[in-house]
């Protein structure tokens, strides 16, 4: 049975349509394969008996032909995703016990389309982390550690590690400045971020509203672009959200990219990086030309100043989104003799570390004296970045680029926790498609020499998907990457 | 202008005030979410989960709002902007479940505008508005239902409030108040808000700084929060104002500051010092795209826009013929210019004035009732007035007839035809008459012939008397002269 976890979504999907495999077998395989895995700490909540009890419907629907696209699909939902009735708390303790009486928008879709949820998975706290280490529920460990336990990125890291490790068919994820591309990566499976706008954020616990954006992580590109066209679609509760009209996304899968403009931007190559990383990058270039693509030299000359503009846009928008977890209508409180103490005893048990840097530097760069030389800065920053895109996509129609500088490293790794900033530098080749509102994918390139999962990531012009898959296609089989 | 100078023995000093005046908009839903925007409900019957700040709930725009504070613009004579931007302002409070306020900041939906008052002695000033933009009101805080807690009521929470800003125009609390029942005026004409201070409808807040006349100077102000009526406004402004010539007079300084307006003294309480005041950390609202307008819309609005006060008046002064002062009590309430114009139609309009504001405001005085409620319609009070005018009725008569009218919501013609009220303006009728009273009282007749000519008065009235007041007294008098 074990072997229908190894399932992609479209190779379950086309065995349950000629009912050689029941959702109940598949929800089941599923179920006996998270007994086993505990030891990833991927999910944080489990409901397998809910779904199969849902499992048992999708087979009557496949019965009488009645089935919806993903009808009977167990899918593992990251916690920052609201599902009503299903505990969600972001991972963090000041969400203890939170019970959403709604669904997220995303979800809802997936539940319209007939996929089943197995339970919420891991992450960091209020996805703030690169590592899954800020999760309140304690670090997702990452499939591929051999024997010092890895992290398994961040901050989707229970979606990422659960993929891997086949504890659930795909998964949802999101991504603020990459949290759905580096626990990719990290984890040897594939992950894309859809332009700002493509998914809903109604439903989603908000981390940097300008940047979060929600998106699958896949055992392969073509379940990326099943899963995709499902959860993305205008909604008129996400004012956010846009009115575009979406492509068929899995229409592109196997299409040819002969002529197609590919290009490499010189910034992404500074002195020192990982040489086997910059390695697999000129390897993945020479796939894509040997499909037909050409390989164009571009620059993105603001990308240096990515990172701290990142780090100043995002914390000032979580200090402000975070503002409501004040212990009065929901989730932990700290009883304090006024109303003053409340706020602070329930804050201060309620955050993790991270968060509450987080906070606080977005307290400050919004502060009145700060916020020109800050926040108003960093806005015009992040104008900049975009700027640079715009013109490189006058020369080419997508961007490969490396997804991480760093390949997994071990939970607790003294360097990341004593200073943030190594942490954040993990992020140095994702921010800049967040702040420019792009859509990008990860998808596994290769192992490095320690036997470990690299991403290659894929960074398209706005609302323009198509052509990522287009190309992580060829991409995906030329690299030929082995899943755990 | 009016004259009003602070004197004491040390110096003549003059005020400085400018308002704040937050405005409840009339609309089926709040600002940012479906929940109905409705009072009189029980506590917290009308709260959605965008309203309670829920995790992952997020705001919408209400159209409807955004068209209230357009008319509303236009209604204040004021340039509206086709780009405004929602911010943050971010403050921790009981009242405020999401941690900050959606409001406008650096790009206000409505600029500069003005309103014309008019004041008692004749004059009429300018007050310049500088901006109007939109936000959503907070919960009420109640605090007198248990001595240890406080409670929410968060019914009011995201109600969309206008918030229209003057420039220190004000030189007089008589200019405050002028204002005040002006914008209510307006605002009622164009229904974009009830204007109700004493049910907080409509809160004004005053910023109040003085200076010795003549001087241009402006000098550091107190800002007097939440008067709730047109009186306490103006008293608020007295005293504060006299408050600051007793502080500087005795070598004092003023500080910014925040006061609370005291109804039972009729003074101003010291709340706060503003330097201490919050730091807002306004930042621009990334939930909510910046608002675009249409010339489309704008246009579309404008044309469906009622006939303001102020076009009612002058239309009224120089079409009717009413003078200015009738023009501009009839015209502050839309009710009432209404029930004016219809009684008024194809009749003397100054007539129909002279009786609205005497007989017929003093028996709605007397009965506590509205002009919707009014026992005389429009069109019985023009019939009334009819029937002065086509001499079937004398004005002594009518009187009787409107005191019936009030009891029995009847028709005048109908009363006066049922009464047998109708005046009598047969000559011979009245010739029998006048012989009888002749007969009846030789002396005062031989006084009279003798030159008393004063008695004719006496004589008139015993006449019509004897009618039973029915008798035309125009007639009366020209048949005694003839017959004495």
């Amino acid at each position: 049975m074990s072997d229908l976890t190894s399932l992609t979504v479209a190779g379950a999907l086309s065995k349950l349509k000629t009912r050689e495999i029941s959702p109940v077998d598949l929800v089941q395989a599923y179920a006996k394969k998270l007994e086993e895995n505990k030891k990833y700490n991927a999910f944080v909540t489990l409901v397998v008996d809910d779904a199969l009890a849902k499992a048992k419907d999708a087979e009557q629907k496949y019965l009488n032909n009645t089935n919806r696209r993903l009808e009977g699909i167990p899918l593992g939902v990251k916690d920052l995703f609201c599902t009503k009735g299903i505990r969600t708390t972001a991972c963090s303790h000041i969400l203890d016990n939170f019970v959403p009486p709604y669904e997220s928008t995303v979800t809802q879709n997936l539940l319209d389309d007939g996929a089943l949820f197995l339970g919420k998975l891991n992450m960091d706290e209020f996805a703030m982390g690169g590592s899954n280490e800020t999760s309140y529920f304690g670090p997702v460990v990452n499939p591929w550690s051999k024997d010092v336990p890895l992290v398994a990125g961040g901050s989707s890291g229970g979606s990422a590690a659960a993929v891997a490790a086949e504890l659930c068919a795909a998964a949802t994820a999101s991504d603020t400045g990459g949290s759905i591309r580096e626990p990719s990566a990290f984890c040897g499976v594939t992950g894309i971020k859809p332009t700002y706008g493509r998914c809903s954020r109604y439903g989603i616990i908000a981390f940097a509203s300008s940047l979060d954006q929600a998106g699958p992580i896949c055992k392969d590109v073509t379940d990326c672009a099943l899963l995709l066209n499902s959860m993305a679609g205008y909604d008129p509760k996400d004012s956010t959200s846009s009115k575009r009209d979406i492509p068929d996304f899995s229409s592109f899968i196997g299409q040819d990219i002969k002529g197609l403009k590919v290009g490499v931007p010189l910034e992404y190559r500074p002195d020192g990086l990982n040489p086997e990383i910059a390695s697999y990058w000129d390897s993945a270039a020479q796939i894509l030309k040997d499909c037909g693509a050409e390989i164009v030299n571009i620059s993105l000359p603001h990308t240096k100043y990515a990172l701290p503009a990142y780090y100043v846009i995002a914390p000032a928008e979580v200090s402000s989104n975070l503002a409501r977890y004040d212990g009065v209508r929901y989730g932990l409180r700290i009883e304090g003799n006024n109303l003053d103490n409340l706020y602070i005893s329930t804050r201060s048990e309620g955050f993790g570390t991270e968060v509450k840097r987080r906070i606080l530097i977005g307290t400050y760069v919004l502060s009145a004296g700060y916020y020109d030389a800050y926040y108003l800065k960093a806005q015009k920053v992040r104008r900049l970045i975009k700027n640079d895109f715009d013109n490189a996509f006058q020369k080419c129609d997508v961007i490969l680029t490396p997804t991480s500088p760093v390949e997994p490293f071990a939970i607790g790794d003294t360097k990341m926790l004593e200073n943030p900033i190594n942490m954040y530098l993990n992020d140095i080749f994702t921010v800049s498609v967040n702040l420019a509102g792009l859509p990008a994918m990860s998808l596994p390139i290769g192992l490095s020499h320690n036997g470990l999962p690299l991403g290659m990531q894929l960074i398209g012009r706005a609302f323009d998907e198509a052509t990522i898959f287009k190309t992580a296609y060829h991409l995906e089989r030329g690299a030929n990457f082995v899943r755990m | 202008m009016s004259e009003y100078v602070i004197e004491t023995e040390k110096g003549k000093w003059e005020i400085v005030c400018g308002l704040e005046i937050h405005c409840q908009i009339i609309s089926k839903s709040k600002i940012f979410s479906g929940a109905p925007a409705e009072f009189g409900d029980d506590a917290n019957e009308n709260v959605s989960f965008v309203d309670a700040a829920m995790p992952g709930m997020l705001p919408t725009l209400n159209e409807e709002c955004v068209h209230q504070a357009i008319k509303t613009g236009l209604g204040l004579n004021a340039v509206i902007n086709k780009y405004s931007v929602f911010s943050r302002k971010n403050y921790f409070y009981a009242d405020s479940p999401q941690g900050y306020q959606i409001t406008q900041f650096e790009h206000p939906i409505v600029g500069e505008g003005k309103i014309t008052v008019d004041l008692s002695d004749g004059s009429s000033k300018d007050i310049r508005i500088e901006r109007l933009h939109i936000e959503q009101d907070a919960a009420k805080s109640i605090h007198d239902l248990n001595p240890t807690k406080s409670y929410i009521d968060f019914n009011r929470c995201g109600v969309g409030l206008m918030e229209i800003v003057t420039k220190p125009d004000f030189r007089s609390p008589e200019e405050v108040g002028a204002f005040l029942r002006k914008l209510r005026s307006i605002l009622r004409y164009l229904g974009t808000c009830d204007g109700n201070m004493d049910e907080g409808s409509m809160r004004c807040d005053a910023s109040i700084s003085v200076r010795p006349l003549g001087s241009t100077e402006l000098r550091q102000r107190a800002e007097v929060k939440n008067v709730n009526s047109v009186k306490f406004a103006m008293q608020a402004i007295d005293s504060e104002a006299h408050r600051q010539v007793e502080i500087y007079e005795s070598g004092g300084n003023i500080l910014q500051q925040t006061c609370r307006f005291d109804p039972t003294t009729g003074g101003t309480k010291f709340l706060r010092f503003k330097e201490f005041s919050d730091d807002y950390r306004y930042f621009p609202e990334p939930d909510l795209p910046p608002l675009i307008l249409s010339d489309e819309l704008i246009n579309k609005i404008k044309d469906e826009l009622v006939e303001l006060p102020d076009a009612k008046k002058s239309r009224f002064v120089n079409q009717l013929g009413l003078t200015p002062y009738d023009a501009a009590v009839i015209c502050e309430n839309k009710e009432v210019a209404d029930f004016f114009e219809t009684a008024a139609h194809g009749r003397d309009a100054k007539k129909v004035a002279n009786w609205l504001m005497g007989d017929f405001f003093a028996m709605l005085k007397k009965k506590n009732l509205e002009i919707a409620q009014s026992p005389v319609s429009a069109e019985n009070l023009g019939k009334l007035v009819d029937l002065i005018t086509h001499d079937v009725i004398s004005g002594k008569i009518a009187k009787d007839v409107f005191e019936i009218m009030a009891e029995t919501s009847e028709n005048p013609e109908k009363i006066v035809e049922e009464k047998g009220l109708k005046q009598v303006t047969d000559t011979s009728a009245i010739e029998a008459i006048i012989d009888s009273v002749i007969a009846s009282n030789p002396d005062n007749v031989a006084s009279y012939r003798a030159g008393k000519v004063n008695l004719l008065g006496w004589f008139v009235g015993q006449v019509i008397k004897r009618s039973q007041g029915k008798a035309n007294p125009a007639l009366v008098n020209k048949l005694l002269k003839e017959k004495l």
